[in-house]
């Protein structure tokens, strides 16, 4: 059966969710092979295996970390080179799409961005895109090439699939070219202790109607009582009563939870261009005109302020 | 030795306006309005900050589009950029992401430069890669994804927010810049600014003065096809409530119902 190579994001040798997903759509087309780039391959190979990874092509190298983007492409056309894969999955994250933008150009393929779904086809994979603010949904495929793929966080749901995982070194020499971003330091983000906001299977989001930084924890009480994670609308974030790290939508995350509650948030196209495809939302608002209620599955028309502590209590007396 | 800078700009379908695809299955474009993208508005912004930083320098603002991407180079203009490049052939038509980098690419070559400035995506594609794309066919440095950057002694740097670590970069010229929406508000164009954009020189490319053959762009030439595309079904209406009084409680009700609780 043919190859598929999937790249696999981590930190520090925990793999992130989305790299599950990929494998599980990768089994679609054909046999995962994992590329791990950096430390701690064989921690990663374990649920990288458990999860349908034949192999895992592992690489680590100083300028990983010390360059930006181009020295990980330099791996990735090992792999590819190395292997002769029927398609590359990548996640659908910045430095993802970079990485996977230019492997295609030096592969000479095709790339689509941002699936949220690939199925086998008789001309190739097919790429499901939800696009437009998540107005239209369009299927494409690659015509020239091997098709270069990135695909957005809760595509699908990871599936247990014991394969080998068997972990080979990969020889990965970075060019000189590849050098030339240097990355003079990083602070890597504190942890909040909530989910991550692109893989939590539920996101309450505040927005304006949230009215200062002082109260962003009446939503964060409720995120804490449904164990989700914490979103904001970027008003709320220009504001500078939430991170930017938190933001939702166009110029922030795209999400797609399975329960996606906004509060005091209009709805602006923007705003639902990043959570539009959440399967189930609900919004609190005390305009009853604000286009956020178009969307809904459930809406209550009222001051957040009332709304959200009294849902939060009774989800904790519910949940005991 | 003036700094020469170009920003790469899109002309896009307004967002707020009911955006629809052709028989074709590329982009309705005469179906709404068109504008510049606001994101690259960023982009612009931060070079003429750029440039009012440096000692001498020039900024060309160019786009791929069709004859009413014009408009988008009027608008760049008229906020302070020097002077356009409009790219534009029949040809060109449903034009994919490494498609429209080959004919970027050739126009930055042919214009000359030291610093590219992108959006980090545009407001309809919203791919993302373009700048990245770029920095490969140029085989110069990409940085990318900035909230903060600055130029100086033939360095670029600037701050990256990722996912998971905020970075400072660093690369030599000639770069790829990116900037997101985060760098800093876009300057309004003042009256003044408009009525001297009118006397500033846009400069007009086909595929042949870039020496790029139609089978390499275009809808025949792309590297992807779309094979189909459906409206959305509109959501069935959702329950709506006013709380007076048991929002609260019915809402716990619902997800409950649900099995979200
Ligand atoms: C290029 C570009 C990119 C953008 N990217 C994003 C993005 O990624 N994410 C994003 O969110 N926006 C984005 N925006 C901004 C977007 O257009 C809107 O301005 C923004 O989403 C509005 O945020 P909001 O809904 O919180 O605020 P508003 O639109 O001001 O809405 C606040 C809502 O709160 C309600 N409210 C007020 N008080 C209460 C109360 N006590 N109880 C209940 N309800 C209350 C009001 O009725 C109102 O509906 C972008 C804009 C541009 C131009
Ligand atoms: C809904 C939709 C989905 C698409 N999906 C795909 C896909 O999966 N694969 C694919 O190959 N193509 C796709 N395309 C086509 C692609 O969007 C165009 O080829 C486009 O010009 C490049 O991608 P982008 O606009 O997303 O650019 P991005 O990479 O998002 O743009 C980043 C920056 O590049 C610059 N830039 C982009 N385009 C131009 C331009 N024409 N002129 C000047 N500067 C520019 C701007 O500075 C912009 O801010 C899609 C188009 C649409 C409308």
């Amino acid at each position: 059966m043919a190859e598929v190579l999937v790249y696999v994001d981590h930190v520090d040798g925990a793999v992130r969710k989305p790299t599950l997903e990929l494998l599980t759509l990768a089994r679609r087309i054909g046999e995962p092979v994992a590329v791990h780039l950096g430390a701690k391959a064989e921690d990663a190979a374990k649920i990288l295996g458990e999860h349908g990874a034949v192999k895992v092509l592992a690489a680590d190298a100083p300028e990983f970390a010390e360059y930006l983007v181009a020295p990980k492409v330099d791996a990735l056309q090992a792999a590819y080179d190395a292997v002769s894969p029927a398609a590359v999955l990548l996640p659908s994250s910045a430095e993802g799409k970079e990485i996977a933008a230019r492997l295609a150009l030096r592969i000479g393929s095709g790339i689509i961005t941002d699936a949220v779904d690939v199925e086998a086809g008789d001309e190739g994979p097919v790429a499901t895109q939800s696009v437009f603010a998540a107005s239209y949904t369009t299927k494409s495929r690659i015509t020239k090439g091997t098709p270069v793929i990135t695909v957005k966080p809760n595509s699908a749901a990871p599936e247990a699939a014991p394969a080998a995982g068997t972990v080979e070194q990969l020889a990965v020499t970075v060019a000189d070219s590849s050098k030339g971003t240097k990355i003079v330091s990083r602070t890597p983000r504190e942890s909040t202790g909530r989910p991550d906001l692109t893989e939590a299977a539920i996101v309450v989001s505040g927005g304006r109607g949230v009215n200062g930084a002082e109260n962003f924890p009446v939503i964060e009480a409720l995120a804490d009582s449904l164990g989700a994670a914490v979103g904001a609308s970027r008003a709320a974030v220009d504001a500078g009563w939430y991170p930017h790290t938190n933001q939702v939508g166009q110029t922030g995350k795209s999400v797609s939870p399975q329960l996606y509650i906004a509060a005091g948030i209009s709805g602006a196209i923007q705003h639902r261009a990043g959570m539009q495809t959440s399967k189930t939302i609900v919004a609190i608002n005390k305009d009853e005109e604000a286009p956020i209620f178009e969307l809904v599955d459930y809406g209550v028309v009222g001051d957040l302020f009332d709304v959200v502590p009294a849902l939060t209590d009774e989800v904790k007396t519910r949940k005991g | 030795m003036s700094l020469r800078i170009v920003v790469c700009v899109k002309y896009v379908p307004d967002a707020t306006g009911d955006r629809h695809f052709a028989e074709d299955l590329t982009v309705d474009r005469d179906d709404v309005d068109g504008l510049l993208s606001e994101l690259d508005e960023y982009a612009v912004e931060q070079a003429l900050q750029i440039k009012e930083a440096a000692d001498d320098a020039e900024i060309t603002v160019l786009t791929v589009g069709p004859e009413d991407a014009n408009d988008a180079l009027r608008k760049a203009l008229s906020m302070g950029a020097d002077k356009a490049v409009h790219v534009e052939d029949d040809d060109l038509h449903g034009t994919d992401a490494l498609g429209t980098s080959l004919v970027l690419a050739k126009a930055i070559e042919k214009t000359g430069y030291d610093l590219v400035v992108c959006g980090m995506a545009s407001t309809d594609g919203t791919m993302g890669v373009l700048p990245a794309l770029l920095a490969e066919r140029l085989n110069v440095p990409q940085v990318t994804q900035l909230s903060e950057v600055s130029v100086d002694g033939g360095k670029v740097t600037g701050r990256r927010d990722g996912d998971t670590a905020t970075e400072q970069l660093e690369a030599a010229l000639p770069a790829v810049v990116s900037v997101t929406d985060q760098s800093g508000e876009a300057r309004y164009p003042s009256f003044k600014g408009i009525m001297a954009a009118k006397k500033k020189p846009v400069e007009s490319l086909d595929l042949e003065d870039l020496e790029i053959e139609a089978d390499e762009v275009g809808l025949e030439g792309a590297w992807t096809k779309v094979d189909g595309a459906a409206e959305r079904p509109a959501r069935t209406a959702g329950t709506i409530v006013k709380d007076e009084g048991e929002g609260g409680k019915q809402l716990a009700e619902f997800l409950a119902g649900q099995k979200f609780i």
